[in-house]
């Protein structure tokens, strides 16, 4: 697969590369690809951002040093605020300042912030819509190794269905940072949320990044996968497995869950007939739903969801979590292919 | 001085202080629902802060160097909205459409919705944090404005309430007073019976905050200890306030019955005329 082959909007070479080769079809197709956690992405833009705003405070619960906030407080010690293992009083604390002009990122994982806290979140933040963004790391099942109560499945979910949110979750380091400074010109709450584990650089900072926007990625006619976080390069490789058999397949790159492009989606739905969406969420409530939403309501083609199920899952490696939970490439294989039969049968009746 | 400042004298206040019990009777009644049994209790202490002890401009809702004032107990609003109106953040006329479609003046709290209301509220254990948040805020803006927050002992029940007192002694948030209406009573009944939440004050000096301890309707002594607060340094205070469900009218006080009820057309007539006559 070439550049003349495989038109391509925003992709690294390296990945361009990447998807012609047979590594594709490795456990890690990954693994000579420049990595990072977008963790870590999300606290060297809060820092770099925080010497140009002076609004901008982090507060912290006690996992700074897993999120690398810790620099921030080392470089910030003023604005650097840590709570303890306090999540509820953390949030609601953001708020207040939020009323006061500060710009507060409120770093935790996703389990607690989306779940532990989702009270402050809903009452204190979103309801007065106050300018609060909630950096959560450890999101889906990202974190496998420390299992079920540190992975945080549903964040997407619960923060999609609060009035006046705005979700994202971006698939690489790079979109990862421009995403972070992104929500600080946004004037309101955006939940932002990052992975635990590495994960390929797939964009340099030139990617147009615009809350909202969905970017096409890999263009293709037969068949859409919509990605978010971190199945993006699973959907990259599906694409370019997919192609080898013959079989065209457009791919997305859905950083925002809300507010979704709805027009992407409609594009997409009406010019290739089939939808497959990947996430690292639960399928109720998450990229999954949406899409099935605007599609149910629009233009009803063949969809098929790959997400965790109704499951929680285990301890495990990331990537071989996800492999066995259903995440990876070769379950979005399937239902590009599934779609596909669904769509060839449509036509045929 | 910035605006109108209210000032008024210890007799003054507790001529105000009837008003505003009146004024929280009067929208309750009209609402035909609400929380007065909580509102009167609070009625004295609020009234001392909205009228001589909060910096604060009612022509300026949102000035930066304002005091804030956070009723943590939220579905006591009407105590809050009645002490707004008197100050003329709004026209008292707006009394009338408490918990109505298209109010100012919504069920619990609302600070976008209700000007001089600086945090949204109900959620009990959320005003006391986000006070957190101001104080902190304050200190870093290099500000010196004050912020008041008025906690339910009902509301202690919440953990966040202790989270919020540990980050308060942390940060040594001696811009910040918690003011504990400590009325002895929540939804379902009297604290000791739900979830029995003594010693309150023994709970917060081992929390280290400096405790102050006084009777919540004697306006001397509440005018006292707010304006001393405003001036210890070093550590957040909390004013324990013990106060009398239901304060002025004679059927609430004390009655689980009254923490969220209201009075009907007959009820509303005694209630007005016991606070007008009695409290004198």
């Amino acid at each position: 697969m070439n550049r003349n082959r495989l038109e391509y909007c925003y992709l690294l070479p390296e990945i361009i590369d990447l998807l012609s080769t047979d590594d594709i079809y490795s456990p890690d197709p990954f693994a000579k690809v420049k990595k990072q956690a977008t963790r870590f992405a999300y606290s060297e833009a809060v820092i770099e951002l925080a010497g140009r705003n002076p609004n901008v405070v982090v507060l912290d619960a006690d996992v700074s040093k897993s999120i690398g906030t810790d620099k921030f407080a080392a470089m910030f010690p003023e604005r650097s605020f840590n709570f303890g293992i306090a999540e509820q009083n953390m949030m609601a604390a953001a708020a207040g300042m939020a009323t006061t002009g500060l710009i507060p990122f409120v770093s935790t994982y996703a389990v607690f912030a989306s779940l532990r806290a989702l009270d402050q979140v809903r009452n204190s933040i979103h309801y007065p819509r106050l300018n609060v963004k909630i950096a959560a790391s450890h999101s889906g099942i990202t974190p496998g190794p420390d299992g079920v109560t540190h992975q945080g499945q549903e964040d997407i979910s619960l923060l999609r269905s609060i009035a006046n949110s705005t979700v994202i979750a971006t698939a690489d380091s790079p979109t990862t940072k421009l995403a972070v400074w992104a929500a600080a010109e946004y004037d309101g709450p955006v939940y932002l949320s990052f992975t635990r584990d590495p994960v390929p650089f797939l964009f340099d900072m030139d990617f147009p990044f615009q809350i909202g926007r969905i970017e096409t990625i890999h263009t293709g006619n037969d068949a859409t996968i919509i990605a978010m976080r971190d199945l993006l390069p699973q959907a990259l490789v599906a694409a370019a497995v997919l192609a080898r058999e013959g079989i065209q397949a457009r791919v997305l790159y859905c950083h925002t869950i809300k507010p979704l492009d709805e027009q992407a989606v409609l594009q997409a739905a009406a010019e290739t007939g089939a939808v497959v969406t990947a996430e690292n969420n639960v399928i109720f409530g998450g990229l999954g739903s949406a899409v099935a939403e605007i599609l149910v309501e629009n233009h009803p083609i063949p969809m098929q969801r790959v997400g965790v199920r109704d499951v929680f899952t285990e301890s495990g490696p990331y990537l071989e979590l996800i492999r066995k939970y259903g995440l990876t490439s070769e379950y979005i294989i399937d239902a590009v292919k599934n779609v596909l039969a669904r769509k060839v049968k449509q036509y045929n009746l | 001085m910035n605006g109108e400042q209210a000032y008024l004298t210890i007799e003054e206040l507790k001529e105000k202080a009837i008003v505003i019990r009146q004024t929280i009777i009067t929208m309750i009644s009209a609402a035909q629902a609400g929380h007065p049994g909580g509102s009167l209790s609070a009625a004295d202490i609020v009234t001392a802060l909205y009228f001589r002890v909060m910096r604060i401009d009612p022509q300026n809702p949102k000035w930066e160097d304002r005091d804030r004032f956070i009723l943590s107990k939220g579905h006591a609003c009407p105590v809050w909205y009645s002490a707004l109106a008197e100050r003329g953040y709004y026209d008292r006329s707006h009394i009338y459409t408490l918990r109505k479609l298209n109010s100012l003046l919504q069920g619990h709290a609302d600070m976008i919705k209700t000007p001089g209301v600086d945090f949204t509220v109900g959620s009990l254990g959320q005003g006391i944090c986000a006070g957190v948040g101001m104080a902190l805020a304050g200190k870093l803006h290099k500000k010196d404005y004050h912020v008041w927050v008025m906690i339910g002992d009902g509301e202690t029940q919440e953990g966040s309430v202790w989270e919020a007192a540990m980050a308060g002694a942390k940060w040594k948030l001696d811009n910040l007073t918690v003011i504990l209406d400590q009325n002895g009573l929540q939804n379902d009944s009297f604290c000791v019976d739900v979830m029995p939440v003594e010693s309150l004050a023994e709970k917060w000096r081992a929390f280290c905050w400096n405790v102050v301890e006084i009777d919540g309707h004697d306006m001397a002594q509440v005018v006292s200890a707010l304006e001393n607060a405003r001036q210890v340094k070093g550590v957040a205070t909390i004013i324990i306030a013990k106060t009398v469900k239901g304060r002025g009218v004679s059927f609430m006080e004390n009655e689980p019955a009254w923490h969220g009820k209201a009075p009907d057309e007959a009820q509303t007539k005694q209630a007005l005329e016991e606070i007008s006559g009695g409290l004198k």
